[in-house]
């Protein structure tokens, strides 16, 4: 069914009972074309890319939990392509352009709101790298601007702006077209539109084991039995070094836990995403009312996807010392995710080196807003056995050809970044 | 947030360590082949369960430990001087 005013409307009147269901929930079949692991934004983009651009509608996802319960329900919700060096430029702006249609191509509305991404400078130093950014963003056709100290006080009245705060505010960086979009509605966006094309969701099935026959995959072990499948694509967020060790692939990635927070809803206050990274902080309110805040890594190897306090300390202290009136607000909730951490701070996107095997991985702090750009350039992976130009430069074999994408010069240390 | 058992100090809250990464790391030896470097400098084997890790004491003794700590559930497995020295050589 068309999401409409119509079918809006139609339901209105028998009460909203009588919706159909989003998606099936099959049975797995023995045998895919193509199995997609992890049902996050990222498995399901691929699934429906693969269905609509390539005609592959054959494909399974694979999910153990349920749908967007990984790092996609648990995402601070930015998204951006502020970007300075050029793989990532071109990747992060090709997603940010999937993003401006994106309700409309999969007839569910994902919220994507270009309110304004705001990168705070502290320091000339700040300002010095602002600039160098903003101008290759620039070079590179993505909007940015460069707002003085007195326009981003009239534009965030409540960002304490004084030269007496803790961390003066000397400049920053907008990114006009930068905003959210609703995390749980990606998800349920592109699960709709992939089913509605013929694949299949499955959810409560784990992946426990990959099986490889003569240098090529042959399916995957799962808790609902073997599944059949010549090839098999990675999406699995912080999970992907497990994954890859199920076929002997060692990956240039650690597994950190990243924290999160969301303040009791309040009226309209902040309509502008604002960030500092010289405190490593990062806000926005939600169209419910919350203030969503993060965030660091809680700096050690962790699958344990759970809270910790004192990161959770550093957080509220940040947002105080720029947001001096939001100290009457009280914590709601907090939470963490499993995050891959990267050697050089970018994404792996492309084939491994087991035949037909491929992943979208290594997000960092910031795969959720490359969720459309790569669920098209790994389906379009899958679909050709070989990499598209955007997503070439973020093959596995960058790291022993020296080619590491560095974006914050930061060096293999994969909690650095 | 993590109790660490520190050899010298006794257990002590996260916030007074900084956490040195993967403890297995065996620096190759200068002339070692390319692959052996790409091993060491980027690849890790990421377990989900015990993992042998480097902490250093950073806000108290400054010592370095090795510690083994259940990457799932944060449970300290074990915990002992990075290098093979008593704590009395502490004092
Ligand atoms: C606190 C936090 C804040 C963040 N903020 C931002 C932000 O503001 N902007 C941004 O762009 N990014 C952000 N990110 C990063 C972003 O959330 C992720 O990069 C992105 O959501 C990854 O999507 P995914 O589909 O790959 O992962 P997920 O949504 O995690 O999906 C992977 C799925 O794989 C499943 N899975 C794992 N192992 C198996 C198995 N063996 N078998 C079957 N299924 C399996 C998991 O259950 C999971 O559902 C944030 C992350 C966190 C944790
Ligand atoms: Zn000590």
């Amino acid at each position: 069914m068309k999401y409409s005013i119509f079918s809006l409307a139609r339901n209105a009147l028998s009460y909203h009972e009588r919706w159909p269901l989003a998606w099936r929930s099959p049975r797995a079949k023995s045998r895919y074309d193509v199995v997609i692991v992890g049902g996050g934004g990222h498995g399901l983009a691929t699934a429906y890319y693969l269905a609509k651009e390539h005609g592959i509608s054959n494909v399974a996802v694979l999910e153990k939990g349920y749908l967007g319960g990984g790092n996609t329900g648990r995402n601070t919700t930015i998204v951006r392509s502020n970007y300075h060096l050029d793989p990532n430029a071109h990747f992060y702006e090709m997603s940010l352009k999937l993003w401006e249609g994106l309700s409309r191509d999969l007839n569910f509305n994902v919220m994507y709101s270009a309110r304004g991404v705001l990168n705070l400078c502290h320091s000339p130093a700040d300002i010095d790298a602002a600039m160098r950014r903003g101008n290759a963003m620039r070079l590179n056709g993505i909007d940015a601007q460069f707002l003085s100290r007195d326009d981003i006080a009239r534009r965030i009245p409540n960002l304490d702006c004084s030269p007496q705060a803790r961390f003066p505010i000397q400049g920053g960086l907008l990114q006009p077209r930068g905003g959210t979009a609703r995390h749980d509605a990606v998800a349920w966006g592109y699960a709709r539109a992939a089913d509605a094309r013929g694949v299949d969701i499955i959810q409560q099935c784990e992946v426990t084991g990959i099986r490889v026959d003569n240098g090529a995959v042959a399916g995957v072990e799962t808790t609902q039995g073997f599944i059949a499948a010549g090839k098999i694509g990675l999406a699995v967020a912080g999970h992907s070094s497990r994954l890859a060790a199920m076929a002997g692939i060692r990956l240039p990635i650690e597994s950190h836990t990243l924290q999160a927070l969301v303040s009791d809803p309040v009226k309209p206050v902040l309509d502008t995403v604002v960030t500092s990274g010289a405190v490593h902080f990062y806000i926005s309110q939600s169209d419910k009312g919350e203030l969503v805040m993060g965030g660091d890594l809680d700096f050690c190897n962790s699958y344990a996807q759970r809270g910790n306090l004192p990161m959770i300390e550093h957080v509220i202290a940040a947002c105080l010392a720029l947001f001096p009136s939001f100290g009457r607000l009280k914590v709601m909730r907090t939470w963490g995710g499993v995050c891959d951490m990267s050697m050089d701070g970018s994404p792996i996107i492309g084939l491994l080196p087991v035949k037909g095997l491929s992943m979208t991985g290594g997000w960092c702090y910031g795969g959720f807003k490359a969720t459309p750009a790569s669920g098209w350039l790994h389906a379009y992976t899958i679909a050709r056995g070989e990499p598209h130009h955007l997503n070439a430069a973020f093959a596995l074999d960058r790291f022993e050809r020296g080619e590491v994408i560095d974006e914050k010069g930061a060096g293999p240390t994969p909690w650095a970044h | 947030m993590l109790l660490i058992p520190c050899p010298w100090c006794g257990a002590r809250a996260q916030i007074e360590f900084t956490y040195g990464g993967d403890a297995t790391l065996q620096r190759p030896a200068v002339d070692a082949t390319e692959t052996d470097w790409v091993q060491y400098v980027f690849l890790r084997d990421n377990p989900a369960g015990a993992h042998q890790e480097l902490w250093q004491h950073s806000a108290g003794c400054r010592q370095w430990l090795r510690v083994s700590r259940d990457t799932r559930t944060h449970e300290i497995l074990e915990s002992a001087p990075a290098v093979e020295a008593s704590p009395g050589d502490a004092r």
